[in-house]
């Protein structure tokens, strides 16, 4: 059933449609036509981590973390020192501050220990056990040349595994944390949002870590937490408030928890869509320059940081929840979610000629030609302006027979998905792939002798 | 396999076959009258009712000095296999015509008796009384107690089929050397083992005469001899003398050139050898071994050796029982000479066409290491790595020096070197190393130039005139012949020759020649063993074998070599002179040659696919392949737009299916709409050729193709949608096969396995039949499925997980005859399943597709290794015109539109997967597809 709704003024104008929108079998747009199965885990795959430009370490429920080629697909190395899950994954940026350059990735597991390993030759550089409670996040600090460890407390840590200082005023499990300008860093406890500033003496010796503010102006837990640009991050929470801060002085830029309310859905469906807390649920952001693209329950929501407010969205992108979304080059949003599936949307942009609020023109170049086959959910700027945007669906990737938890973009390289049915799947441009593979072919039959290649 | 439909009626077909063709009966006023033999089997063009025995079989015969030419055994040891032949009169025929004179005695100027180790000779002879033909493989066996110390004995592969001996000859010669060689180290190492007992019997002998001579010397004080004395002296003296004697036999029989055995292509048992030579060079001759189980009984150890006053005067030959072959050759060697004859009658059963297909084939496949993964099996691929060496010129390791020798002369390699020891009548010094090489160096620096079409056709006339003859037995020819009869051509006028090798030699040889042909009621053509006959001395002698009237077949003068084609062949044509190539066929009628192998020039096919006139009379030739690599040029190859429209013509012209006129003929069989075709081809095949009555044994591997073809057939002509549910499986989407039964889904995976290309060097890509539900990673691994439909719970998860990755396969419903898959449009699978093919036998689809397949590999194998497809040719070329030429290559040189040109691109891929591949983590293997819409085909 299709129902339109339009609406006047400064609503968005929507084209809402129950079912999940879907595509035909022929997808022209969708570059990926070669995959590639990997194995190496035996439960839950959770984590995806980019390493340097070719390799990616993946981590899950199993305690194992894998390190993988993006390019080949091939395992380069199996880690097993955790005895319980994984629970955080980051990777060291390469710095030059040691003698030795080498990647090294950080694992926290379930077993209260955190160790550090070298990507290169695949072996546990450091290990830690002294924590109280479950690390459940891992943030490193480059510019600071630190990492933090966040659990039931935070601890700030040097690249040699040495404990700098603690800070022990947190009650509850710190679930996020991110970088703020001016040595500060934000974290997220359960409905609050710790403000916290590190302070090092002038030797670099002496470290300190303080609480400076906290916020509590989220109704429910916030689910995810991320940095928008050098002046601003964003907050989602468990029920669908969405919140913009300025990184400087931690106060409130924007609002916005009225998902329903932006679909003008009528009184009647509203009901029936209920308030079902998991159906609006901020699962995961994420945002370029212009807007924060929100995973809201089994949607989408692009939301414009100028104009404050919803300016495309698709309500069901997905049959379950959104578990992680990525925007990519393009003007392209990758989706993953609870239904195995993965989505790749392309934010498109349309000059409406006319300045009419419903033009029927509108109605033939959205609405019916293709709309048995392809719904278009558009939200309108106000009048005045004539740009509308829409979230189309450009392709799905199908492979993972369960939720799929996260996944790595790779740009050239391809995709990397990870899921609840133990696999990562590497999705790859099939005609990139075969041109490298006769590009290698021809490199091989110029060093071979049994063919004798003139160029 | 690369195999050619023609062959067809050859190949192996059980009984169980016959269900598949249940046609309508024909009224009894249309139907063939019965072959009249059905005791043969239902083979009417065999010629086996004149032969008395069923089927090929080796026989060992000795010329035993009690009681002349006696058969020893056969192979198979079957009564039933000789039947109703003469065994002992054949032994008789096949002894008579041994050349070698296998001389021990003392050579004049010579004190002590000499040893000769004497080559083997080999001979054809033929009996058309008797229906049989044999490759006979003379040799000598060392026996202490028997005249000269030499036992001649013989192995016979016996026929009825005559061209196969004399097209098998390379192959026969080779095979049987290597049990000849294994059979005479055995008979070497209890020879010496006889030597050493008799020595010290001997020892033992001339203790107790000396003893008694000392104890009549003490008792005789008088002071003359007694004749007594002077006896008891006398036969110390000979004792003595006897020891001298048979120590240097021991010394000789210990010398034997090993070196020499190395420089041959086969070392059966070297390690045994070599064993054996450190065992004798360290501690004399404790020849037992303990791995070597049989021999204990045989030869008991020294210590346990008594030994036996030797009496002055030994018992005549006659009394004695002669020692049979088995104490002659040590148990364990000649179970294993036992065991290698039943390999070779394995080997060469079967019909000539069958075992010079099979060869052909092995050959191409050689050439083709880049694509064979992708539809050959396997096992047939690196089938049997020593057979290699049984193609003497496919496998024989040549140095270059060789390889230009063998460019050169006609003659086989293995005459040449040892050249020097089959010569019958000399006595052959026994360190011969020396003569090998000087032999060796005449030979390869004196290159013989010499005309290939006049030989050939000399060569043709002057055997076939022996066939025909009416006498009967005929030495067809032997390994020395060809170079003989060649030489002797060249003398008579058509081509001015020069002596290949002057030696002094010749004289000698000249004089066995002369002998051995004289003798009664054997024909013979020429002799073996010297490599330089006089052929005006021997035409002279025999004038008429000679200038017989021509053999049938070359009244088809078109059939002749001509020059021009020779020239890109040249190196083929001379191979083509020896001893087995004596039919005359037209190298076009030789399919290996030309057809896939890109290393000749296709144009030279197109003109001649058209003119096929004729019904098949020749069989396939053995593959000759001269040294040549595999050498493409690619940028050649892809700009030269010759080439690439010779592929094409090649492809389009409706008898594609072999690049020979003759064979083209064949290929109604395929899917022409006569209903004769099936006949002609079986008439087609009824040419002069006597195919041997052996029916082959199948290997699983044959098994299994029959039946797959079988059951392809059946269902292509079942299903109206098999075109789309192949091309899925040729583009490399995974087919699932759903139905409830097994049984009919794992018929239906057999037919349909018979498409999937090999992603890797393992097995097929197949999964016969799974019960579980299918997961992304099954259709990454699998390209072909098997899958149980149940109603149970466990059911309905498999169909929603066929629902949820329908994308990745196509689904052929066996219960409900539906398929859902992309659609197909294109040319190039209606070709391979036609579904009103005449085709009714499942060996011969099986080989048809093969046939369209290793087309298509061929097509693969340009596409992915032209260089200008797939990277730019001038600088700052963009992307996306390098993929318009890719395309349009695609289109117009291969011919292929879209759908098929994605066949081709999926097989590409495959091959670069495989040509790039790591050697030691392999190929990953990766999914590829497509986002096309599926069709639902029903029935």
């Amino acid at each position: 059933m299709l129902r339109w709704l339009i609406g006047g003024g400064r609503e968005p104008q929507g084209l809402a449609e129950k079912s999940v929108q879907t595509l035909g079998e022929e997808q022209t747009q969708n570059p990926y036509t070669e995959l590639l199965v990997l194995k190496g885990h035996h439960d839950i795959v959770r984590f995806l981590v980019p390493v340097d430009d070719y390799r990616f370490a993946s981590a899950g429920d199993d305690g194992i973390v894998c390190l993988w080629n993006a390019q080949t697909g091939d395992k380069l190395f199996e880690l097993h020192a955790h005895t319980q899950k994984i629970t955080a994954l980051a990777a060291f940026p390469l710095t030059d501050a040691y003698e030795e350059k080498c990647h090294m990735i950080l694992t926290a597991g379930a077993d209260r220990a955190v160790i550090v390993w070298d990507c290169d030759n695949g072996r546990q550089i450091h290990k830690v056990s002294c924590f109280h409670s479950t690390v459940k996040c891992l943030t490193v600090l480059q510019r600071l040349d630190v990492w933090l460890s966040g659990g039931s407390d935070l601890c700030v840590w040097n690249q040699k595994l040495d404990l700098l200082c603690k800070s022990h005023l947190i009650d509850s499990d710190i679930s996020a944390m991110i970088e703020l300008p001016k040595n500060c860093v934000a974290a997220a406890v359960g409905k609050e949002l710790i403000i916290l500033r590190l302070k090092t003496s002038k030797d670099g010796t002496e470290w300190d870590v303080f609480e400076v503010k906290r916020l509590l102006d989220h109704q429910d837990n916030i689910l995810s937490l991320i940095s928008v640009s050098d002046l601003t991050f964003a907050t989602g929470s468990h029920v669908g408030e969405l919140i913009v801060w300025d990184a400087l002085d931690w106060t409130m830029q924007a609002y916005e928890c009225n998902w329903d309310a932006s679909l003008h859905v009528d009184p009647q469906q509203e009901i029936k869509l209920s308030h079902s807390q998991n159906k609006i649920s901020i699962q995961h952001l994420t945002s370029d320059e212009e807007c924060v693209f929100a995973a809201v329950g089994k949607g989408i929501y692009v939301y414009n940081l100028q104009m404050k407010r919803v300016i495309a969205f698709q309500r069901t992108a997905h049959d379950s929840a959104v578990l992680h979304i990525t925007k990519v080059p393009n003007r392209q949003l990758i989706s993953c979610s609870e239904d195995g599936s993965v989505r790749i949307w392309e934010l498109r942009e349309k000059q409406q000629l006319t300045a009419e609020p419903v033009p029927s023109g509108f109605f033939s170049m959205w609405g019916f030609g293709r709309a048995t086959k392809q719904a278009n959910n558009t939200a309108k700027k106000a009048p005045e302006s004539t740009t509308i945007y829409s979230l189309d669906l450009t392709g799905d990737l199908i492979g993972h027979s369960s939720a799929v938890q996260m996944f790595l973009y790779f740009g050239e390289h391809g995709l990397a998905t990870c899921s609840a049915d133990h696999l990562i799947i590497l999705w790859k441009d099939g005609e990139r792939e075969s041109r490298l593979r006769s590009l290698m072919l021809f490199h091989k039959l110029e060093h071979s002798e049994d063919l004798q290649l003139r160029i | 396999m690369i195999s050619a439909p023609d062959v067809v009626a050859f190949t192996k077909e059980d009984e169980d076959e016959e269900e598949a063709y249940n046609d309508p009966p024909l009224p009894e006023e249309y139907s063939v009258p019965l072959f009249p033999f059905p005791s043969h089997g239902a083979n009417p063009w065999s010629k086996l009712s004149g032969a008395k025995f069923s089927r090929d079989f080796i026989l060992i015969s000795e010329f035993s000095e009690q009681v002349g030419p006696q058969p020893l055994l056969t192979i198979p040891d079957d009564a039933k296999v000789s039947g109703t032949f003469d065994l002992n009169y054949f032994s008789l025929r096949i002894m008579s015509v041994d050349y070698q004179a296998s001389f021990v005695g003392h050579p004049p100027g010579c004190p002590y008796p000499k040893l000769n180790f004497v080559e083997d000779s080999k001979v054809v002879l033929g009996d058309s009384k008797e229906g049989a033909f044999a490759y006979v493989h003379h040799l000598t066996l060392y026996d202490l107690e028997a005249r000269g110390f030499v036992r001649p004995f013989c192995m016979a592969y016996i026929s009825a089929d005559e061209h196969k001996i004399m097209l098998m000859f390379q192959e026969l010669s080779v095979e049987f050397s290597k049990a000849s060689e294994c059979l005479k180290t055995g008979n070497r190492k209890a020879f010496a083992n006889e030597l050493e007992k008799k020595l010290k019997d001997l020892d033992y002998t001339r203790t107790v005469l000396h003893n008694e001579t000392e104890i009549q010397k003490k008792n005789n004080e008088k002071g003359y001899y007694t004749t007594q004395a002077i006896e008891k002296a006398n036969e110390l003296a000979s004792v003595e003398k006897s020891i001298i004697e048979h120590q240097d036999l021991l010394k000789q029989i210990r010398s034997y050139p090993y070196s020499k055995l190395k420089d041959s292509d086969f070392h059966p048992y070297k390690p045994e050898c070599s064993l054996e030579q450190e065992d004798n060079l360290e501690h004399g001759f404790t020849t037992s071994k303990p791995d070597e189980p049989g021999e204990m009984n045989l030869h008991p150890r020294r210590a346990s050796y008594t030994p036996k006053l030797i009496k002055a005067k030994s018992t005549k030959c006659f009394d004695k029982k002669l020692k049979t072959l088995q104490e002659l050759c040590d148990l364990y060697f000649f179970t294993q000479t036992l065991d290698q004859l039943h390999q070779i009658e394995k080997m060469f059963r079967g019909d000539i066409c069958y075992l010079l297909t099979n060869q052909i084939s092995r050959a191409l496949l050689k050439q083709q290491t880049i694509t064979n993964f992708l539809f050959e099996d396997i096992f047939l691929v690196d089938e049997r790595p020593p057979e290699k060496q049984s193609n003497a010129f496919q496998g024989s390791p040549l140095d270059s020096s060789d390889a230009k020798y063998l460019e050169v002369c006609p003659a086989p390699k293995t005459l040449t070197s040892s050249i020097a020891y089959k010569s019958s009548v000399e006595s052959v010094p026994i360190k011969m190393d020396q003569e090998i090489e000087d032999t060796r160096c005449t030979e390869g620096s004196e290159p013989i130039p010499y005309d290939h079409q006049d030989n050939l056709g000399y060569l043709d006339a002057d055997l076939k005139g022996s066939v025909s003859s009416g006498e009967s037995i005929e030495v067809l020819g032997t390994e020395k012949s060809v170079a003989a009869l060649i030489q002797s051509s060249g003398q008579d006028g058509q081509a001015i020759l020069p002596q290949p090798l002057p030696s002094p030699q010749v004289v000698r040889s000249k004089a066995v020649s002369k002998r051995t042909i004289s003798e009664d009621s054997i024909e013979v053509l020429s002799t073996c063993p010297s490599e330089a006959l006089i052929p005006d001395d021997f035409k002279a002698s025999y004038p008429s074998a000679i200038n017989e009237e021509p053999y049938a077949d070359e009244e088809d003068e078109s059939l002749r070599f001509s020059p021009g084609l020779n020239l890109d062949h040249a190196g083929e044509v001379e191979g083509n002179a020896e001893p087995e190539n004596l039919l005359p066929a037209d190298s076009a009628c030789c399919i290996g040659k030309e057809s896939p192998s890109f290393s000749h020039p296709l144009p030279n096919l197109t003109p001649k696919l058209c003119d096929d006139d004729g019904v098949v009379s020749i069989p396939p030739r053995p593959y000759r392949q001269a040294d040549q690599e595999f050498r493409v040029n690619f940028t050649d190859y892809s700009s030269h737009d010759g080439v690439l429209g010779g592929l094409l013509t090649y492809e389009l012209d409706p008898h594609y299916l072999t690049s020979s006129p003759e064979t083209s003929k064949m290929s109604l069989d395929k899917c022409s709409d006569s209903t004769t075709s099936y006949m002609s081809s079986a008439a087609s095949t009824s040419s002069d050729r006597t195919p041997s009555p052996a029916p082959l044994v199948g290997q699983p591997g044959e098994r299994h193709k029959k039946k797959a073809g079988q059951n392809a057939l059946r269902f292509i002509r079942q299903y109206p949608f098999a075109h789309p549910a192949i091309y899925s499986l040729l583009s490399g989407r995974t087919l699932i096969v759903l139905a409830e039964d097994k049984g009919a889904v794992e018929k239906l995976v057999t037919a349909l396995s018979i498409f999937v290309p090999s992603c890797g060097a393992y097995s097929k890509p197949v999964k016969h039949w799974t019960t579980t539900p299918l997961h992304i990673a099954d259709f990454q691994k699998w390209k072909l499925i098997g899958l149980q439909r149940a109603s149970s719970p466990a059911g309905l998860n498999m169909l929603h997980s066929l629902s949820r990755y329908n994308r990745y396969v196509s689904i052929l419903d066996a219960d409900s005859k539906t398929l859902r898959c992309p659609p197909y449009r294109g040319t190039l699978v209606p070709r391979l399943a036609d579904h009103r093919t005449q085709i009714k036998r499942g060996s011969t689809y099986f080989m048809h597709v093969q046939t369209v397949l290793t087309q298509l590999c061929s097509k693969a194998f340009l596409y992915a290794f032209c260089h200008h497809l797939h990277l730019p040719i001038k600088e700052g070329e963009t992307e996306e015109s390098v993929v318009s030429r890719r395309l349009n290559f695609l289109k117009t040189h291969l011919g292929l539109a879209s759908e098929d040109g994605k066949v081709v691109q999926y097989l590409a891929e495959l091959l670069k997967l495989q040509y790039i591949q790591d050697p030691i983590w392999g190929v990953s293997p990766v999914l590829r597809f497509d986002y096309v819409p599926s069709a639902l085909y029903k029935i």
